[in-house]
């Protein structure tokens, strides 16, 4: 297979430190019983697409599984995807799972339904970021970028 | 492609730009159209008659003259009492039809006390989790002189079954029920997700909810194969109908198998689509389905009965074509979609409401999604006669078009090896979801138009949006209250008896559950002791992850 114009487009972006996702390792995770896990694929696929190693749980996966997940394959970053409106109990119980396991370095962000209202409280909760579907998925990886860069 | 500027989103860059200023000479499902389609391009033999063999026109003679749609708006959160409480107001208003919508614990088959389920009951719909919530959903509710339908899956057997069971309580003969449940597990495993048990214990499932339906509530419609959520998640117009028909023949294969007669059971199988924005499309995708599946009737199971023929379906108007940004906007697009879903020849509409991408709709929100059915039925004079566009030279160009497109996407299933090994490999859900991509990144890079989103931006988007509904925060407490009183209260050997009857009719083949399943809801026995049982028997599905 030859190199398409994405695939240069990504190393040019990683060679001027525009995208330096290649390399990091991203687990995208939908917990609870929430099965919508198209935002969660088209997400996954972006951050291979641009280097990344990602890990996709499959649906329905506890908090402290996904907690499990990330130490086991040691993740810089988790990605929850919740359309169910059960955001702030999942990602509480997130953060605590990973306290538990002396991992609270790796940073959550999250995806899906969020109501504007809750996001500050997201954020207070640990979460470093919120991305919506009407993001393009290119803002988002530039978003997701900064953040493990930072 | 273009690229993020300093300070700038890719999004507010590409909104910068101008707008194409001519139309895209391609349907979303890829469909080149000509600039003018003219009689020898059309092949009108297909198109007979409004009522008759092949459907092309609709599946009644007198088209909407004889009855309008039926308008079904969804609803149902919280607690059962909540819901009971809007019920009776619906039906106060003159509403006939009743939507249940079940919040996830009820649909994947955990009870509201399961660590599973904690933070999910009653969210995106009632809790139903035994006999007693669903006696208090429909108290004061006469069964019998409504329908309802129920948005459930992988449980569904189980919600017909309290519904048979508290038209027995309530002293109405199950011949009288008369609603729908949605029981289409093929497209949960491909695009929503509240699968179970592994493909072929819940075929089976599937099989004797509609045989047992056939028998005792034939007015029910224990099966609505839906195409809808495989196109919300990425799929064209094209696919969603394809996908859907191979769905309802890979049932109605099942159904034969289990000893049904497809003459019979073929009459009460419907369907249920989205209807999104390319509105010629959506009409042919209509026409052109109800004659792909009259004509796979007829040719493959040699149907001789026209009503077993007919393709009867519900659609929802909205869904992923709503967008959150100058959500005001969506009040047009989903009234441009009704009318798309009317000229189709929809049986019933469910319109969604212009908050619905980002919350849970208002009463506000709510009414002008009823409201936008009513003036299209009574004002714009669209349903006065049969199929007004038929013998257009462009709708029955395209509907010829989107025939055989369906049938490529049927056949190429049939090549994979059919529909469950499709699903059980994972091939569809990754199809899905390189479809869902595609459509994205058209979003992103402009091809296709979105309005308010990639371009005509302002700068207040969510401006005039500012009612939230909120859900009462003690209704998980309250459920669970409920649940362990019953727990408690209940006669807990019947309760076990019903149970193991219910076990070993699991391991034979050769039995029907359902009536074993309506003994455990009398039992009182409940959604997650009936789920556990079966999957002690069949064990649980599992998910091929592939991306």
């Amino acid at each position: 297979m030859g190199v398409t114009l994405k695939d240069e487009i990504v190393a040019w972006k990683t060679d001027n430190g525009i995208m330096s996702l290649k390399g990091k390792r991203i687990l995208i995770a939908k917990p609870g019983l929430d099965g919508h896990d198209v935002g969660a694929k088209i997400i996954a696929l972006a951050l291979r697409d641009a280097g990344a190693d990602v890990i996709y749980t499959g649906l329905r996966k506890s908090p402290d599984y996904i907690a499990r997940v990330a130490v086991d394959e040691d993740v810089d970053a988790v990605g929850l995807s919740m359309l169910s409106g059960s955001h702030k109990e999942i990602v509480a119980e997130t953060v605590d799972c990973l306290a538990a396991l002396d991992a609270g370095d790796i940073k959550i962000f999250v995806g899906g339904t969020i109501p504007a209202d809750d996001h500050a409280g997201l954020i207070a909760a640990g979460v470093c970021g919120i991305y919506t579907a009407e993001m393009t998925v290119d803002d988002v990886l530039s978003a997701i970028d900064k953040e493990l860069a930072a | 492609m273009s690229k993020a500027t300093k300070g700038h989103t890719e999004q507010e860059a590409l909104a910068e730009r101008a707008p194409p200023d001519k139309p895209n000479p391609f349907t979303p499902s890829g469909i080149e159209v000509p600039v003018v389609v003219t009689p020898d391009m059309v092949d009108f033999a297909d198109v007979g008659q409004p009522g008759q063999y092949p459907f092309t026109r609709g599946i009644f003679e007198n088209g909407f003259r004889g009855r309008l749609w039926t308008i079904r708006q969804y609803s149902g959160f919280g607690t059962a009492e909540e819901s009971n409480e809007r019920y009776r107001f619906l039906l106060d208003q003159g509403q006939t039809g009743l939507s249940v919508a079940l919040d996830l614990p009820t649909q994947c088959g955990y009870d509201p006390v399961d660590p599973m389920a904690r933070a999910e009951v009653g969210k995106v719909g009632v809790s139903l989790s035994n006999l007693a919530e669903v006696e208090l959903l429909f108290d004061g509710i006469d069964v019998g002189s409504i329908s309802t339908s129920f948005t459930i899956n992988g449980t569904a057997s189980i919600s017909y079954a309290m519904y048979c069971a508290v038209a027995d309580k309530q002293g109405v003969p199950r011949e009288k029920l008369t609603g729908t449940i949605q029981n289409d597990i093929l497209k949960e495993y491909v695009a929503r997700g509240t699968w179970i048990f592994p493909v072929k214990p819940s075929m089976r499932l599937i099989a004797d909810t509609i045989l047992f339906s056939n028998e005792q509530t034939p007015r029910f419609n224990a099966i609505s194969i839906a195409g809808a959520h495989v196109r919300d998640a990425g799929c064209t117009a094209v696919e969603e109908m394809g996908y859907t028909l191979a769905n309802g023949l890979a049932y109605t294969d099942e159904l034969i198998r289990r000893g049904g007669d497809v003459e019979k059971f073929a009459r009460r199988l419907s369907f249920f689509f989205y209807v999104h924005m390319d509105f010629f499309e959506e009409i042919c995708k209509f026409r052109a389905g109800r004659r792909l599946w009259a004509k796979l009737m007829k040719e493959r199971y040699g149907v001789e009965d026209p009503k077993a023929q007919m393709f009867r379906f519900g659609v929802v108007c909205g869904g992923s074509s709503l967008i959150g940004s100058q959500p005001h906007n969506n009040i047009v697009r989903v009234g441009t979609e009704t009318m798309a879903a009317v000229l189709g020849g929809a049986q019933s509409i469910f319109t969604c409401a212009f908050d619905e991408a980002f919350q849970i709709p208002t009463e506000h929100s709510a009414e002008i999604a009823l409201r936008t059915q009513q003036i299209i039925a009574h004002e714009s004079g669209i349903a006065r006669t049969v199929d007004p566009l038929g013998g257009s030279y462009y709708v029955e160009w395209l509907t010829d078009q989107m025939e055989a497109g369906m049938m490529g996407v049927i056949e190429e299933i049939e090549q994979y090896g059919g529909v469950e090994k499709a699903v059980e490999d994972g091939w569809l859900q990754m199809k899905i979801a390189q479809r869902a991509s595609e459509r994205k990144r058209a979003a992103d890079t402009g091809d296709t138009v979105i309005v308010g989103q990639n371009y005509y931006r302002r700068d207040d988007q969510s401006e005039g949006v500012g009612e939230v509904f909120k859900l009462d925060p003690q209704a998980t407490a309250k459920v669970v209250e409920k649940y362990e009183r019953v727990r408690d209260t209940r006669d807990s050997a019947a309760a076990e008896a019903s149970l193991a009857a219910l076990e070993k009719a699991a391991a034979d083949d050769g039995e029907n559950l359902m009536p074993y399943l309506i003994d455990c809801c009398h039992a009182y026995a409940t959604v997650g002791e009936m789920v556990a049982t079966l999957k002690g028997q069949w064990g649980e599905f599992e998910e091929p992850v592939r991306l």
